[in-house]
């Protein structure tokens, strides 16, 4: 359909618009005409996305001169492709409509290991060695002795695309990643190097928050955005962690090691260059001289994730002298190694800010300030000077200077934390030094200085007044719409005990009863036999999922489900994970239907990254989850160092008290967890909040007000034979056929006429 | 006959009574089997027309011998027994033996029926759907040779079963696996000696070779080769039970005495390298493998650690590998459930099952390279799926067929549910009131009343004897029958009774719903054949009656009550066609008395 608001002409893919979509649209398009920032919360199930891309681009469309571009960030990968799957949508309906000249270009963007199509390098096992990987086969000086010596194997693809120039180009359309590879195979060009060229050109580019939010990766990739560009966090309630995430470093003994190994590698590499090729160090001496800015004219093959984290100006100047000659910065990095090192011998607990670190350092070891915070952007300009390419064998020294330069950089809203072994395990000693940032204002800050449009949006924002605090921004328009339900769609309910009346939690004291477990396990037994399809179950950590899990098998629970309901579970392995969560899809699209057990919060594993991150971002929409049910408040480890310094950063600058803030954050990552059921208003699901816990006001009023305002009194406080009842009478009712557009009382679904007769009305309204 | 020509050898041992046999030769054509001893002078020769054979019988595959016997014809009469050296060749005999047979016992008829001269092709299809299908073949038995109905009238009814059985030549459903993990069977301990027994059976080694393709892999290299296949599993289940004790330590110290037994007790090689290549085939839009490769805030020692939003698991250990993972083990299965049964293979001996597997896997493998169209078709997928659904005219779900096997699965399930109910409802009200009758109930409650008026209300309104009386009628029966029932939902009453009177049950039920739904397709009766064949079906269905009855008396007092209930719809059914009967009789005799007298 196509509609006006007030000068736009929006086009919209479908033939019809929930109302809250018409009023997001509308305020969204106030902030771009006023060139500021905005905040909107809107539930998940009423089409957030399309909503947003469909008015960006009709508003790009309606302004030709000065056409705005779109910056579209999502938070994980899977996400991007579906955002850009309803892109694809949008763009086919504009074009059918507009003919070709709304035509534009939307690229997807992500890291060589999902972009690569050389099959050397990408069957590397992980993102770094891809990375390494193609970087020996791309890298300036690679390339030059490959002239010379055929043997030197470089990339095919990467050449191709160097040799065509500036013919290399995408046309006009929607490229998902798939859509990137398959183009480049065709043509034979390497779809990331091209992928990253067309960034600049593109009218909507979607990539991770990290490309804006990370130093490390943003400089390289965002450096050549204009300031004409509209921003959009999607799912952005986590932004706050994500920011501070991107500014954190932590320092481990194994950390020190491979550091030391990496210096006395480099220092060899020294030697042979002195001995063969001493021009080059000299070069890279006078370039330093005369100030890192130059770094702009690398070949794109060469560059690195650079430092947008130093200011402008720094750029200009002349790197410090007593790190300008190679060994000099070589000796530089080992006292700051070995300080470092003596530093995680410390036996207790230490917090210390960056400011003190400095001093200390300074006073021990003689390293200052601007000292540090060059390494960063020295150590790289060294590696590349060296022609090093196995770049993944030198992350523990990359780590040492990240960490060098941000403690060089930033005063405030940091602290440094020293533990010598994990709270939650004592016996084993695991030293760890964390530069950890509390501040999430920093990180973002670049960008809302750079963009003029930043738009924050999430179905969960609640306290909505919260975030600009917290991010420390402007926003000119910051609303919470509601979702205007044809009929009561969503079940909330809030489980406080089991089907022997006693009360279920996964409380501290109460995690290690049987009875609970029993419980538990009983209630996701009987809701098995009633709920068709798909049922998703959230645990608070991934250890009491194990423990319960082993516990359900021991018991016989477990069979007894499964003679239901298949059952999958999120592992620590990713790719385990994914695999199971696509045949979890396929036992629920096959209607054997399927049990999916997950983690609420992200897990870790010391030597392997691994997250939880089914609870951020997979939709358990439709007959994917009928039920979710959310064991347990998914409260942060709480006696955590650095949790506890965050929060008192947080009581020191904004005033928020310590238990609100946990509150707070519980819930939003329940709420996060459950409200991914409902995909539109046609679809239907239950939401089960098993714990005791969360029948106290002061809880639940956290949670997001779609999820309050269907929270009856009747939902409180149940039983799981109340629930059962509950659920079945739910699921009878929601088998009916009903009147979509909502004919009674209010509209829910407007038509193209309806629209039209609002907006003509609102028209009227602002005239008199 | 196309098949006439052909004839089948095989070697086989002729049995006479439980001695053990005289080696031979079978053989056997479309016309009769002859069986010529090696040794001429160790037993007879034999030559033996099929028509004279009445039945044939088969020893379950799998079972100690192979065994064909072939039953004369009349009652009670002996028979034929040929022994095989192996269970193909036997199915093959198997096979021809009932072709031959079915040739001897349709072809008479075929003759008498006249008019409908069947193809070769329509009479074949019939032979093997009565083949496929036991049920058919009894019911055909019945009725048809009965002489109740004729063999076109029988099959005019079951035209769709004919056609159908044109399109899907063999696509019989195939019964997955079991929803129940392998772990599952617990190693049984006898409590005296330290003695550990695991429980074994094909179905179970079929199961484990698709969950576990490193145990296969292994069957597959060292039986029969480097060791026997009871070897094979004895180290299996050692390490099995290595897992159950949890003990990781003691199971790397095995493992690395053995390195036989390291092959179970270590990960899954094979899986990690079948994970790799299907996740290049995921949905993107949960590809969370691809997420992880873009994640540069979390480079090692990158981003908060300890900061209590994650959680830490224990680090690796060289006896990691050893550790079974429960969670891992989960998907797997699950995994495998759902994939369901590719292979058709009775399981019988575990080599053939182990190659046929291997078979197919290399089949999936070359199938793989071709993968074009499954990504298309998942690009639809995504496409679909990000619609928002009602902002959308509505778009016509795609329709799978369905296809229940088995119906009357269904009406069990349907059956047992109305029983419930029934039941609730005969004891709820019925039994109450034999022994509490209106008058006493209401004397009682008179008298209650004037004690609660008088005293207060103290003591129970109703008297305590009577209530027990109550209580105890209510609860016997209800333990008998509907705590039983509620009990566990799976089982049906079918399943308590004895299997005779429950599949005499089940074949008067079908034969009635056949009897029925010719009687009721020949109204309105407008020829004279439909006349008799009516005629035919009544007198037939008269004789079910009696049956009826005799079943019910026959099971115990316990369950009668259950037979009765099942027996009486049909009953009403029959009773519904005979009051049909009659008053249409009436109406035509008054008809063409009404015409007579004109």
């Amino acid at each position: 359909m196509k509609f006006q608001i007030e000068d736009v002409t929006v086009y919209f893919p479908y033939d019809h618009i929930y109302p809250e979509q018409h009023s997001y649209m509308v305020e969204l398009k106030r902030a771009l005409d006023a060139k500021g920032h905005c905040l909107l919360e809107m539930p998940t199930g009423t089409g957030k996305t399309i909503a947003l891309l469909s008015l960006i681009t009709s508003y790009a469309l309606s302004k030709p001169s000065n056409p705005i571009k779109l910056i579209y960030c999502t938070r994980t990968v899977h996400e991007m492709e579906k955002t850009l799957a309803e892109l694809k949508l949008l763009h086919d309906y504009q074009v059918r409509h507009l003919g070709p000249s709304a035509r534009l270009l939307a690229v997807g963007l992500s890291s060589r290991k999902n972009l690569c199509i050389n099959p050397a390098v990408v069957s590397a096992e992980n993102r770094d060695s891809v990375d390494a990987g193609c970087r020996k086969l791309t890298a300036s000086w690679v390339r030059a002795l490959a002239v010379e010596n055929p043997n030197i194997p470089t990339c095919s693809f990467f050449d191709n695309y160097e040799k065509s120039g500036s013919e290399a180009i995408l046309p006009p359309g929607v490229y998902t990643l798939q859509d990137l590879r398959a183009f480049g195979k065709q043509k034979g060009w390497c779809p990331y190097f091209l992928a990253r060229h067309m960034v600049q050109f593109a009218n909507v580019v979607v990539y991770s928050y990290q490309y804006l939010l990370d130093p490390k990766v943003a400089g390289i990739i965002s450096k050549e955005m204009q300031r004409e560009c509209v921003v959009v966090f999607d799912e952005a309630h986590n932004i706050d962690n994500v920011c501070i995430e991107a500014l954190s470093v932590s320092v481990r003994r194994q950390t020190l090691e491979g550091a030391t190994r990496n210096i006395s590698r480099m220092s060899q590499e020294i030697e042979r260059f002195k001995a063969t090729d001493a021009g080059k160090l000299r070069a890279e001496y006078n370039r330093l001289v005369e100030g890192l800015a130059q770094r702009g004219n690398l070949p794109i093959g060469d560059t690195w994730l650079s430092n947008p984290a130093l200011p402008e100006d720094i750029l200009k100047e002349a790197v410090p002298g007593n790190i300008r000659r190679a060994e000099h910065f070589l000796s530089v990095l080992r006292r700051l190694v070995q300080y470092i090192k003596g530093r995680l011998l410390s036996e207790n607990f230490e917090k210390e800010s960056p400011v003190s670190f400095v001093a200390s350092l300074n006073a021990q070891v003689g390293l200052d300030q601007k000292t540090l915070k060059f390494c960063y952007d020295r150590l790289h300009s060294l590696m590349m000077t060296l022609e090093i390419t196995d770049t993944d064998e030198f992350l523990s020294i990359q780590t040492i200077c990240d960490f060098a330069t941000l403690v060089g950089t930033y005063a405030r809203g940091f602290s440094i934390i020293i533990e010598p072994y994990d709270e939650r395990m004592p016996h084993i000693p695991d030293p760890i030094l964390q530069l950890s940032c509390h501040d999430a204002s920093l990180a973002i800050r670049p960008v809302f200085e750079r963009f003029q449009s930043v738009v924050i949006t999430s179905g969960t924002l609640s306290p909505i007044d919260l975030y600009p605090r917290l991010l420390s921004f402007n926003p000119v328009v910051s609303r919470s719409f509601t979702m205007s339900l044809t009929r009561e769609c969503i079940c909330p309910m809030v489980l406080t005990r089991g089907s022997d009346q006693l009360p279920v939690s996964t409380k501290y004291d109460m995690r290690s009863d049987p009875g609970v477990a029993r419980n538990y396990g009983r209630l996701l037994l009987e809701m098995a036999a009633v709920v068709p399809d798909g049922v998703v179950c959230f645990f608070v950590s991934y250890s009491y999922m194990d423990a319960i899990i082993n516990t359900w098998n021991e018991t016989g629970i477990l069979k007894e489900i499964m003679q239901h309901k298949l059952v999958f579970i999120e592992t620590q392995d990713v790719v385990e994970t994914t695999l199971a969560l696509d045949n979890y899809r396929k036992a629920c699209d096959c209607g054997r239907g399927a049990v999916f057990f997950s983690v609420a919060r992200c897990f870790l594993r010391t030597s392997l990254l691994c997250r939880g991150k089914v609870a951020e971002g997979i939709d358990f929409d439709r007959h994917y989850g009928r039920l979710v049910i959310m064991f347990g408040v998914p409260f942060q480890y709480t006696l955590s160092k650095i949790l506890l310094a965050r929060l008192e950063y947080l009581r020191d600058t904004f005033q928020i008290k310590e238990g609100d803030f946990l509150t707070f954050d519980a819930l939003r990552q329940a709420a996060q967890c459950v409200g991914r059921v409902i995909r539109s208003k046609a679809d239907y699901g239950m939401m089960i909040f098993a714990d005791k816990r969360y029948n106290r006001h002061d809880k639940r009023s956290k949670l997001p007000g779609w999820i309050l305002s269907h929270l009856r009194d009747a939902y409180l406080n149940l039983s799981t034979d109340m629930a059962l009842h509950t659920a079945r009478e739910f699921l009878r009712k929601m088998a009916q056929p009903y009147d979509k557009t909502g004919a009674s009382g209010k509209r829910t679904l407007l038509s193209q006429e309806d629209v039209e007769k609002m907006s003509s009305a609102g028209a009227d309204e602002a005239m008199f | 006959m196309n098949s006439g020509g052909e004839t089948v050898v095989k070697r086989a041992k002729y049995k006479i009574a439980k001695a053990p046999g005289n080696s031979g030769i079978l053989k056997m054509n479309a016309e009769e089997f002859a069986f010529s001893p090696n040794d001429p002078t160790s037993g007879p020769r034999l030559r033996v027309r099929f028509n004279t054979i009445g039945a044939h019988r088969v020893t379950k595959d799998g079972s100690k011998t192979a065994l064909l016997n072939l039953l004369k014809k009349g009652e009670g009469s002996e028979g034929y027994i040929f022994e095989f050296e192996n269970f193909s060749d036997r199915n093959i005999c198997r096979d021809f033996v009932t072709n031959a047979l079915e040739r001897y016992s349709e072809v008479p008829k075929k003759d008498a029926e006249g008019p409908a001269q069947l193809s070769t092709e329509e009479m074949e299809r019939r032979i093997k759907l009565l083949q496929e299908d036991s049920e058919l073949m009894k019911l055909h038995k019945q009725l048809v040779i009965g002489g109740i109905l004729t063999e076109d009238e029988f099959w005019a009814t079951r035209k769709k079963l004919l056609d159908g059985g044109r399109k899907r030549t063999s696509s019989t459903q195939r019964v997955g696996f079991k929803s129940a993990m392998i772990s599952d069977i617990k190693p049984l301990t006898d409590g005296r000696t330290n003695k550990v027994t695991f429980n074994l059976t094909p179905e179970i080694i079929h199961q484990i070779f698709a969950e576990k393709p490193a145990v296969h892999h292994a069957f597959l290299n060292y039986v029969p080769k480097k060791m026997s296949e009871k070897d094979f599993w004895t180290k299996y289940c050692r390490a099995e039970y290595l897992h159950s004790t949890k003990n990781a330590v003691a199971a790397a110290a095995e493992a690395a005495e053995d390195e036989d037994l390291a092959v179970f007790l270590k990960q899954d090689y094979i899986l990690a390298g079948e994970a790799r290549s299907k996740i290049r085939k995921v949905d993107p839009t949960l590809d969370m493998e691809a997420d992880q490769g873009d994640d540069y805030t979390h480079l090692p020692d990158h981003g908060n650690a300890r900061d209590g939003n994650k959680e830490i698991a224990e680090s690796q250990t060289h006896y990691d590998q050893y550790k079974r993972n429960l969670m891992q083990d989960l998907n797997r299965h699950a995994a495998v459930v759902l994939e369901g049964r590719t292979l058709d293979v009775v399981t019988g001996d575990t080599r053939t099952v182990a190659e046929a597997l291997a078979r197919t896997k290399q089949v999936e493998l070359a199938n793989d390279t071709s993968e074009k169209n499954n990504n298309q078709e998942r690009l639809n997928r995504v496409c679909r799926m990000t619609e928002i659904e009602d902002l959308q005219a509505t778009r016509e779900p795609p329709v799978a067929p369905l296809c229940i096997k088995d119906p009357r699965d269904y009406f069990y399930s349907q059956q047992a549910n109305a029983l419930k109910t029934l039941g609730d409802a005969a004891f709820g009200a019925g039994y109450v009131k034999c022994h509490v009758s209106k008058q006493e109930a209401y004397t009682c409650l008179r008298e209650s009343i004037s004690d609660i008026k008088s005293v207060g209300l103290q003591t129970s309104i109703i008297k305590a004897e009577v209530a027990f009386k109550v209580l105890n009628s209510l609860t016997h029966n209800i333990s008998s029958t509907k705590y039983n029932l509620g009990r566990n939902n799976q089982e049906t009453v079918l399943d308590r009774l004895p299997s005779r009177t429950r599949d005499d049950l089940l074949n008067h039920w079908t034969s009635i719903q056949e009897l029925l739904k010719h009687f009721w397709s020949s109204y309105p009766i407008n020829t004279d054949h439909l006349s008799i064949k009516v005629d035919r079906l009544k007198d037939a269905m008269a004789g079910i009656y009696p049956k009826l009855q005799e079943i019910k008396e026959s099971v115990q007092s316990d369950l009668r009550h259950q037979v009765s209930l099942l027996v009486q719809p049909m009953v009403q059914a029959l009773d519904a066609a005979f009051a049909h009967y009659d008053a249409n009789l009436q109406k035509r005799r008054a008809k063409s008395g009404k015409n007579g007298s004109i």
